[in-house]
């Protein structure tokens, strides 16, 4: 079979099919259960460390910059 | 050690630019080859002064890196104006012919300066909007530091470069003549490389991130890093004439080239301008409004349908032309569902909003964001429409084109833009509030009416075009010659310029309120320079 044909059939059929599965899966992941209070918590991610980032807990800083 | 390493490089940049100077053949070529070594020479004068000097090395993993994003703010203000500069006056020039002056042909007529003003104002304006809002937006959300260091130094200066070769090229006449994707092989080259810096910045901070998740304007920011960087790297396969030359020839050929290019252009619209801008939509209108996103989950189910359909779009800029017709319909029909997207996309942005409209009357900073939102959702039912095959019998090749591209550039991609630089400079400088908030109502007004006499006068223009243009007599010849309706447009061309001029005045005035916060409004610190305390 000719490459453009073979590549053609795969993009109509199959890739097709798992894009469109891909894509439904997405929507019914996001209306799983218990998804409503995630999001909720990660809706409000914008409103946490506006000024600094989230400090080092464990381990002293280990990247070091050069002075600018 | 690597300092020996970049002065090896940047010597054999600077050699290899001197000899290209020498043997340019095209004026484009020579001058950039000149600025590459002037600018590769200093380079590495910089670095041979810091070699062997002792490196004071600071912990500043308990701080943002703002300082090249406070860059980028203000290269994002300057390449506005010059770009609302360059496209104001072409936009005169198309009124005023004399305009197009005679010393100066071949470097400032109109199909020089008209590719000077659409990268100016999307690839130079939007591209460091793009570049500083996504730098900011990534930080805060992943509660990390920029990653790589310089790296993000490396990147908003190497994209000003590509700036500046790009815009000179084009006044020199080193163009590949691709819209939107004008500038030629070795900068096309320099763009690819300042863009694989630009993705690993912004991925690398996203896998240090201290959030468990990843907000949605991280996957909106990272869609557009990485489709940009597909597209760019598709449309641009040339192959240069000579090494010592500007001009390329591209690989791809006929149709199909005619389709890489219009898949290439209606993605720079899908995930340039407006990939990207979602990002800065889904993070400062829910900062400036105080209040998180209308519904995160409709955020996901947008993210995944526009980059799933706009992908699908581009063939609908080819209707009636070669393009076999299985593939304009594809993507007339791709066009049309993507309306859903976008408005949901628009509906989420606006209902941030529900609880909280007061805050219309009070503050204009999100009244401008608001009105973008809703210029977005405007020329998102407008593009669908014009993607018909029937309306666009009527539409292409008219200015209604250029209006509903204005439209959506100045309304959507300009004022959210000036929205988040309205909200960027008080907090990157430290500063309590914003100078006046009166001079950006003035910006708001200014700004919208200049865009409502743009797109008003271009659908006069563009519907009255394409009637004339189909218009036949009882034998069925044509009645009106392309220079009638050259002249017919004349009145419309005159306002559209005036809604340039109002819609620059606008950005001058925000300038002047920026430059004026930075000076005067008060700080909320003592200096800039107070260390943030590790918590």
């Amino acid at each position: 079979m000719e490459e453009y044909t073979l590549l053609r059939q795969f993009a109509d059929s199959w890739m097709l099919l798992l894009l469109f599965v891909f894509f439904i899966g997405i929507v019914i992941w996001v209306f799983r259960p218990g998804a409503s209070k995630e999001y909720k918590d990660t809706a409000n991610i914008p409103f946490r460390h506006a000024d600094a980032p989230a400090p080092q807990q464990d381990k002293p800083a280990t990247s070091k910059e050069a002075r600018q | 050690m690597s300092n020996y390493i970049k002065l090896i490089a940047l010597g054999l940049v600077v050699l290899f630019a001197a000899i290209g100077s020498n043997y340019a053949r095209d004026l484009a070529y020579q001058v950039h080859a000149i600025l590459v070594m002037i600018i590769a020479g200093g380079l590495f004068i910089w670095t041979l002064r810091n070699t062997d000097e002792p490196d004071i090395l600071v912990d500043r993993s308990a701080e943002y890196m703002d300082d090249v994003i406070r860059y980028g703010v203000i290269a994002t203000a300057f390449w506005g104006v010059v770009g609302f500069l360059a496209g104001t006056f072409i936009a005169f020039q198309l009124a005023f012919p004399a305009l197009n002056f005679e010393w100066a042909q071949g470097y400032a007529n109109f199909g020089r300066l008209r590719p000077l003003h659409t990268s100016a104002v999307i690839f130079a304006f939007g591209g460091n909007a793009l570049i500083a809002t996504s730098f900011f937006v990534v930080q805060r959300t992943s509660a990390a530091r920029l990653w790589g260091g310089n790296l993000a130094w490396f990147v908003f200066w190497g994209y000003q470069l590509f700036i500046v070769l790009a815009a000179t090229g084009y006044l020199l006449g080193g163009t590949q003549s691709k819209e939107y994707a004008e500038p030629e092989w070795y900068v096309d080259l320099w763009l690819t490389v300042v863009w694989v810096a630009y993705l690993a910045v912004y991925l690398g901070t996203i896998i240090k991130r201290k959030e468990p998740h990843i907000y949605v304007a991280n996957w909106f920011f990272l869609a557009f890093i990485v489709t940009v960087a597909m597209l760019h790297l598709v449309n641009n396969m040339t192959v240069p004439v000579s090494i010592w030359g500007s001009k390329s020839v591209i690989v791809w050929s006929g149709v199909q080239d005619a389709m890489i290019q219009w898949w290439y252009g209606h993605n720079a619209v899908g995930f340039f301008l407006t990939a990207g801008f979602l990002g800065m939509m889904y993070y400062f209108i829910p900062k400036q409004a105080e209040r998180p996103v209308f519904s995160y989950k409709l955020s996901i189910i947008h993210f995944w349908a526009l980059i799933f359909l706009y992908i699908w779009a581009g063939p609908h800029h080819l209707h009636y032309t070669a393009l076999p017709d299985w593939a304009s319909t594809l993507g007339m029909v791709f066009s049309v569902i993507l309306w859903m997207p976008s408005w949901g996309g628009m509906i989420n942005g606006l209902m941030t909003l529900s609880g909280a409209w007061d805050k219309l009357r009070t503050d204009p900073v999100i009244r401008m964001m608001v009105i973008s939102v809703g210029f977005y959702g405007m020329s998102t039912f407008e593009g669908p429409m014009m993607s018909i095959r029937a309306v666009n019998s009527l539409s292409h090749y008219t200015d209604w084109t250029i209006g509903h591209v204005h439209s959506g550039a100045l309304g959507w991609n300009g004022m959210i833009t000036f929205g988040a630089l309205y909200y960027l400079v008080p907090v990157l400088w430290k500063r309590d509030r914003l100078y006046s908030l009166q001079m950006v109502s003035w910006h708001f007004w200014l700004a919208t009416i200049g865009i409502v006499l743009y797109a008003a006068s271009m659908w006069v223009t563009g519907i009255m075009e394409g009637l004339m243009w189909r218009e036949v007599d009882a034998n069925g010849f044509l009645v009106n010659s392309f220079a009638d309706t050259v002249a017919a447009k004349f009145p419309m061309y005159v306002v559209r310029g005036l809604g340039g001029v109002l819609f620059l005045a606008g950005s001058l005035i925000m300038c002047y309120n920026l430059w004026m916060t930075v000076r005067k409004a008060p700080a909320k610190e003592a200096s800039l320079t107070v260390a943030v305390p590790a918590e």
